[in-house]
C-alpha cells in the first residue's frame, strides 16, 4: 500500500462502519419491531433495543397469523414452504435445462444449431414483467393458475444460465473429450461423469443466484395465486398491510418480513465465495 | 469460438435442447408475439370483440399526458437509483480497497442485502417512514418537517428511490471492489512516488480504469430500476399519490390488470420490449469491445 498514516487508517474504517450501519439499520429496526408488543410500536418512538416478545410474535406469524381483529389472519408457515418449493423448482429446473442445452450447443453439430442458439439467446432480453399480461393468459389457458408448475415454469424461460455454462464448457480442453471418445465413452456418459462434476463450482454459484431470484419473485406470484394456500411469503406481506394502517398488527408483519429475509440471506452469506464468483462472472 | 472435437449424431442434441426450446416457445415467444399482436387491436369495453386499429394504440399512448408523465417519472427514478447506489457502492469499495486486512469482513457485512427482495425492502422503509408510527417520520416531525408520502408526490418519490437504492448498494460495491482490486498496485505506487495525492490518483488513474465496469453497472442498474423495483413501488406507494411514482412497468401492470385496458397495456409492453432491446444491444456491444481489448 501507498500511505500508512494512522489517521487515514481510522477514517477508512469509520467510513466503512457508517456504510455498514446504513445497510443494517432498517433491518435492525425490523428485528426490534418483531420482538415487542403492538403497544410499543403504535406509541412512537420505537425503542431501539429488542423486547421480550420474540417467541410469541414469531409463533403468531408462523402458525396463527395476527391476533383477532387485525384483518386477515394468515399463518406464513405454508407460504414459506411454497416459497421454498418455487425457489428450488426454478433453481433446479433452470440449471438442468441449461446444462443440457449448453452441452448440446458446445459438443454437437446438428441442423438448425445456429437458429436454436439465437432463439434461446433472444430470451435473455426480456424480463417476465414486460410480457406479463399475455404470459398470464397462457398460464390461465393451460389451467396452471394456483399451481407450482405455473409458478415455476414461466420463470425458467431465460438463457442466462445457458450462456454461463456454454462459456465454461468452451474453456474445457478438447483433450478431455478426445480421451473420453478414445475410451469409448458415450456422449451422455461424458456429460454425467465428466462435464457435470467439473462444473460443480459454476453450478453452486448459479444455485445461489437463482435461489435468490426465485425466492424474491413478487409480481408473478401476486398475479398467479388467488388461493391462499399457494401464496408465497414475499408476495403475501403486502396484503398484510391494510391501506388504513390503524389495523395493521406490526409485530406480526415485521416477524413475517424477517422470516422472508432470513432464508436467502443465510444462503448468500454461507455460500459467499460461490455467490461472489458467480455474480461477477454471470453478469459480465 | 468453436470446439474442434465433438460428438456425432443429431437426434441426441435435438433432444437435449428440446426442453429449453419448448419452455421458451410456450412462455416467451408466444406471449411476446401475443403482446405485439394485441398492441394492434382495441377490445370493446365488454371484451366481446376486438377491432383492428393498427398503430392507433401507440399514437394514443404517445399523446397521452399520463403515459408521457410516467416516462418522465421512470427517467428521474432510474437515474436517481442508478447514480446514488453506484456512488455509494464506489465510495465503500474505494474505502475497502484501501485496507490490507479486513476488506473481506466488510464485504460480508455489505453484500447480504442483495438477498433481500425489493418488496421486503419496500416494507422495511415503509415502516420507518410510516406517518403514524415510523421512527424516521417521528424525528422529522420533531424537527418541524411534516412527512406524509401518501399525500406528497416528491416525498413518495424520495422514499421509493431510497428503498430501491439501499439494497442495490451491495451489488455495485461488489463489482467496484472487484474492479479496484484488479488494478495493478504498481501503477498506483508509481504515481504515488511521482508525488500524486490520493485524490489525484483516484481521479486520473482509478476512475478511468474503472470506466468499463462503471458503464456496465450503469446499464445493469437502469434495467434493475426499470423492472425489478416493481415490488418497492407496489408495497410503498402503489404508484401514487396521483401517479407520481408510476414507472412504466407499473403502468403496464395497472393498465393491464387493474383497469383491464388490454390494447394500451400491450402497446406499452411493446415499447418496453424495444427499450430493453436497445439496452441489451448496448450492453453486448460493450462486452464485445471488452473481448477485443
Amino acid at each position: 500500500m501507498v500511505e500508512k498514516k494512522r489517521s487515514g487508517y481510522w477514517l477508512t474504517h469509520f467510513g466503512l462502519i457508517l456504510g455498514v450501519l446504513f445497510i443494517f439499520f432498517p433491518v435492525w429496526l425490523t428485528f426490534v419491531a418483531s420482538t415487542v408488543t403492538q403497544d410499543a410500536i403504535i406509541q412512537p418512538p420505537l425503542p431501539i433495543i429488542p423486547g421480550g416478545e420474540f417467541f410469541e410474535n414469531y409463533a403468531n406469524a408462523l402458525f396463527r397469523g395476527a391476533p383477532e381483529g387485525y384483518g386477515a389472519r394468515v399463518p406464513v408457515m405454508q407460504m414459506m414452504i411454497n416459497s421454498a418449493i418455487m425457489a428450488i423448482g426454478i433453481t433446479v429446473g433452470k440449471i438442468v435445462i441449461s446444462l443440457l442445452s449448453a452441452f448440446a450447443f458446445v459438443y454437437f453439430r446438428f441442423p438448425f444449431r445456429n437458429l436454436c442458439f439465437w432463439l434461446i439467446f433472444i430470451t435473455l432480453m426480456l424480463p417476465v414483467e414486460v410480457r406479463i399480461v399475455p404470459t398470464y393468459e397462457v398460464v390461465a389457458n393451460l389451467n396452471l393458475l394456483n399451481s407450482y408448475t405455473g409458478l415455476i415454469f414461466p420463470l425458467i424461460a431465460s438463457a442466462t444460465a445457458t450462456f454461463l455454462f456454454r462459456q465454461f464448457f468452451m474453456t474445457i480442453p478438447d483433450e478431455m473429450v478426445e480421451a473420453a471418445r478414445m475410451d469409448g465413452c458415450s456422449p451422455m456418459r461424458f456429460f454425467i461423469d465428466i462435464l457435470v462434476p467439473i462444473s460443480k463450482t459454476n453450478i453452486a454459484a448459479l444455485f445461489v443466484i437463482l435461489f435468490i431470484f426465485g425466492w424474491n419473485q413478487y409480481l408473478w406470484p401476486l398475479l398467479m395465486t388467488t388461493d391462499p394456500d399457494m401464496q408465497t411469503i414475499v408476495m403475501a406481506i403486502d396484503s398484510m398491510i391494510p391501506t388504513g394502517d390503524d389495523f395493521a398488527h406490526w409485530p406480526t408483519i415485521m416477524a413475517t418480513a424477517m422470516l422472508a429475509m432470513v432464508p436467502p440471506v443465510i444462503i448468500v452469506v454461507s455460500m459467499q465465495k460461490f455467490f461472489v464468483k458467480g455474480l461477477l462472472e454471470s453478469d459480465k | 469460438m468453436e470446439k474442434r472435437v465433438f460428438f456425432k449424431g443429431w437426434w441426441l442434441p435435438a433432444l437435449l435442447v428440446a426442453p429449453q426450446l419448448l419452455i421458451s416457445f410456450v412462455f416467451f415467444f408466444y406471449p411476446s408475439g401475443q403482446a405485439i399482436w394485441n398492441s394492434l387491436f382495441l377490445p370493446d369495453p365488454f371484451g366481446l370483440k376486438t377491432e383492428f386499429v393498427g398503430l392507433d394504440n401507440f399514437r394514443f399512448l404517445l399523446s397521452d399526458p399520463y403515459y408521457l408523465a410516467s416516462f418522465k417519472t421512470t427517467i428521474i427514478f432510474s437515474t436517481a437509483v442508478s447514480v446514488s447506489s453506484m456512488a455509494l457502492g464506489l465510495y465503500l469499495a474505494a474505502l475497502a480497497d484501501r485496507l490490507i486486512k479486513g476488506a473481506g469482513v466488510y464485504q460480508t457485512l455489505l453484500i447480504w442485502p442483495y438477498a433481500i427482495a425489493p418488496a421486503i425492502a419496500g416494507v422495511l422503509w415503509l415502516f420507518m417512514f410510516n406517518g403514524n408510527i415510523g421512527l424516521a417520520s417521528y424525528y422529522l416531525k420533531a424537527l418541524g418537517y411534516e412527512w406524509n408520502h401518501t399525500l406528497k408526490g416528491d416525498q413518495a418519490m424520495f422514499l421509493v428511490i431510497l428503498a430501491s437504492s439501499w439494497g442495490r448498494i451491495s451489488y455495485n460495491f461488489l463489482f467496484f471492489l472487484a474492479g479496484l482490486q484488479a488494478i495493478p498496485k504498481s501503477i498506483i505506487e508509481a504515481a504515488a512516488i511521482d508525488g500524486a495525492s490520493f485524490w489525484k490518483r483516484f481521479g486520473t488513474i482509478v476512475i478511468p480504469l474503472l470506466s468499463p465496469i462503471t458503464f456496465f453497472l450503469l446499464v445493469v442498474n437502469i434495467v434493475y430500476a426499470f423492472f425489478d423495483t416493481f415490488g418497492v413501488i407496489h408495497t410503498i406507494t402503489s404508484g401514487g399519490p396521483e401517479q407520481s411514482t408510476t414507472i412504466l412497468v407499473y403502468k403496464v401492470f395497472s393498465d393491464g390488470f387493474v383497469s383491464q385496458d388490454l390494447g394500451s397495456s400491450a402497446a406499452q409492453s411493446v415499447i418496453l420490449l424495444v427499450l430493453v432491446g436497445i439496452l441489451t444491444v448496448i450492453q453486448f456491444k460493450y462486452i464485445e469491445r471488452k473481448v477485443h481489448y
